[in-house]
């Protein structure tokens, strides 16, 4: 019991910076991911036909496909293919972020749909323009809607980071096989990886709770017209 | 008829090897999944305080838990405990324990979502626990957990892959053989990605129309 | 003088379809300043769409459009927004911004169209606020207001825009009976200060009191037109005069259960 414990604690700090990796792929995609989706969604709801149909095919693909089988297609395929040079921290950041993209695409598309017509036509009404009505009056409440499945996003694409070490990010995976690998204390090691994940993922669910209730506005749900 | 060059024989026959493994490890995967689900789930909503404790424990720590940490603890962390597990069935345990987790969810919110009255209108005309379940309880959860069920088990399909980080040859394992023996990732993958979007998308077709068959007017806005 | 003779807001044989139905076919108004027309008839009769074709919420298939004597490019974005900061438009169901209070719901349009500056944009929405009663809730989102309160501030917000006209769609009809009268007394005193007004309206009192005008409406055309004595004096046998008794009938009926 004592060599398992040991082989943990020596090998903590060196999962610790992996952790650090994690986070800023984790990070780095999410933010990605709320760029595309914010563009993919507007697109997607007032955009012109071939539009909506070019981003529905994004959506399919997206969503259709593992993440393994993009991170292989991206890194070691399109990626050389088309001489992007990236290293592996990137590229994972990369195929996260559109992957997670398509689904806050979806989730913000839904949010947007579901907001009453009454606020855009209102917005027209002053004379505010399509644009400024999306921008001041849509997105702010649709994102509002969305804080609750944007957190399920998180906890979703930090699970999907663990598969970053497949193109050898250096996250905390790919240092708990490393040192696993070394020492033969496979258990021990993966069951920290697991602890950290947990950690992380109930740290930002957490921060993305309070951050729900620090934007929630009094008695309003959404469901309402008003 | 159209002839292939070797590499595509080669990626077809090695693909389609693979799409049978995967197919092998989706199915019983998602019954398991379901099964479990549905078990935990019914315990997490209306078990005793204690069990609501473990069922809650398990979901979290599985949800809280990326799948291929999982498959790595069955895989290669068991045999530090002398357990031995093939690949496929690291895989298939995984899988079923991981998605039971997550199905338990759209269960136990479905069935708290059936409102009190419902039981109480069933138990005014009579009906036992039993009946009640039957034709009030079970009708109503199944309607409220479909959608989230399976689109559960659409994740499963792409989630599958996995197998392959614990050397189970399915679609993505039999894929990487064939790309790094040629060198050609960006056209293994582009197929590799038409096999799961065909899978996947035959199981949204699947699951839209199953919604469409149990659609209730105006059931599930409240 | 001439002012009452140029129509602020002058729309000439608007047509419209939604899907091959015939919604407006070949309406006309115009609207003198200080002006008050109501517009009236069955439902589905297309008051609403002619309401939301003068604005331009709903682009209608053929017809004119002027403000102040200028005809408006309909197929020019930026003249349709030109147009909509001059005419106001009240919403039966309010359609205030769900994610702003009371105040900001105001200055949004202010400050986002009008690119006045914070400070300036709060001041005239505060004196707006009181102008409707509603000094104390600036603070307040819609979710937290009664639907008096609600129409109440979706007037203020119209008319902090110094619109030249005002369209009002049913403004009273999503209210329960005992809040239409402070929206009521508001249109009135609107009223009171010259504001032009194009107004949808069931509620009688607004129609026989405060219109200049009455526009009966039916199947997309405006089958009768004239001031409120002449159209609803007894016995005269006027499609107006009839659907108003039956408005009463249904308002007695109302207060009788």
């Amino acid at each position: 019991m004592q060599a398992q414990i040991n082989a943990v604690i020596d090998a903590f700090p060196y999962l610790l910076i992996g952790a650090v990796n994690t986070a800023v792929i984790v990070l780095a995609a999410m933010g990605i991911g709320l760029v595309i989706g914010v563009l993919v969604a507007v697109g997607l709801v007032y955009g012109p036909r071939w539009l909506r149909f070019l981003l529905a095919a994004y959506l399919w693909f997206f969503r259709g496909v593992p993440i393994l089988a993009l991170l292989f297609l991206f890194y070691f395929g399109l990626f050389p293919y088309l001489n992007i040079q990236m290293n592996a921290l990137a590229a994972v950041a990369v195929v996260l972020g559109l992957t997670t993209g398509a689904y806050q695409a979806n989730i913000f598309r839904g949010a947007i749909q579901s907001l009453p017509r009454g606020q855009f036509r209102a917005a027209s009404a002053l004379g505010m323009s399509d644009a400024t009505a999306i921008r001041t009056i849509i997105l702010p409440q649709a994102l509002r809607l969305s804080i609750a499945a944007w957190s399920n996003e998180y906890s979703i694409i930090l699970k999907d980071s663990a598969l970053a070490f497949v193109i050898g990010a250096p996250e905390i995976m790919a240092r708990a096989q490393f040192v696993a690998s070394r020492t033969y204390q496979h258990l021990p090691l993966y069951l920290a990886a697991a602890l950290l994940y947990f950690v992380l993922t109930w740290a930002g669910v957490t921060a993305l709770r309070k951050l729900e209730q620090k934007m929630r506005i009094p008695g309003y749900s959404g469901e309402e017209s008003s | 008829m159209l002839s292939l060059s070797p590499f595509y024989q080669d990626l077809l026959s090695a693909l389609n090897r693979g799409l049978v493994m995967s197919v092998a490890l989706i199915v019983p995967s998602a019954c398991g999944g379901v099964l479990i689900g549905i078990a935990t789930g019914a315990i997490r909503a209306f078990g005793l305080a204690w069990m609501r404790t473990v069922g809650d424990a398990y979901a979290a720590l599985f949800r809280g838990t990326p799948l291929v940490v999982q498959l790595f603890v069955l895989y290669y962390g068991l045999p530090n405990l002398g357990i031995y597990l093939s690949p496929y069935w690291a895989a298939v345990i995984g899988f079923i324990l991981c998605s039971g987790a997550y199905q338990s969810e759209y269960v136990r919110g479905a069935l708290l979502s059936i409102k009190k009255g419902q039981y109480l209108g069933a138990q005014a005309l009579g009906f036992s626990t039993l009946q009640t379940l039957q034709s009030v309880i079970i009708p109503q959860a199944l309607r409220r957990a479909i959608h989230g069920c399976g689109n559960e088990i659409i994740y499963l399909i792409k989630y599958s892959s996995l197998a392959y980080i614990v050397t189970c040859m399915e679609l993505t394992g039999e894929g990487k053989t064939i790309a790094t023996e040629y060198f050609r990732f960006t056209e293994v993958f582009a197929v590799i990605a038409l096999y799961y979007l065909a899978l996947v998308s035959l199981a949204m077709l699947l699951l839209k129309k199953i919604e469409k068959v149990l659609y209730i007017p105006g059931f599930g806005r409240s | 003088m001439n002012d009452t003779v140029v129509p602020v807001l002058q729309a000439d044989n608007i047509c419209k379809s939604f899907s091959g139905q015939r919604i407006l076919n070949g309406v006309s108004v115009g609207l003198r300043r200080g002006e008050i027309k109501t517009l009236i008839g069955p439902s589905g009769g297309g008051k609403s769409t002619l309401l939301q074709c003068l604005n331009c919420l709903v682009l209608p298939d053929e017809g004119a459009i002027s403000l102040d004597g200028q005809q408006i490019d309909l197929a020019n974005k930026r003249s349709l927004y030109q147009l909509r900061q001059q005419v106001g438009m009240i919403f039966q169901e309010f359609n205030l911004f769900d994610h702003l209070n009371a105040l900001d719901n105001i200055t949004v349009a202010l400050r986002k169209v009008k690119k006045i500056s914070r400070a300036k944009a709060e001041e005239r929405a505060r004196l707006e606020l009181d102008q409707v009663g509603l000094a104390d809730k600036a603070d307040l989102y819609p979710a937290q207001l009664s639907g008096g309160q609600k129409q109440r501030v979706a007037i203020a917000r119209a008319l902090a825009m110094d619109p030249q006209v005002l369209l009002l769609d049913e403004p009273t009809s999503a209210l329960d009976p005992e809040l239409t009268g402070e929206v009521l007394a508001v249109i009135r005193s609107l009223a009171g200060k010259g504001m032009t007004m194009l107004m949808a309206t069931h509620q009688i009192s607004l129609i026989s009191t405060l219109a200049d005008e009455i526009l009966f409406m039916e199947a997309g055309v405006i089958v009768e037109q004239g001031e409120p004595a002449q159209l609803l004096s007894p016995g005269c046998g006027s499609k107006s005069a009839g659907f108003c008794d039956r408005l009463t009938e249904i308002a007695e009926g109302d207060c009788a259960c």
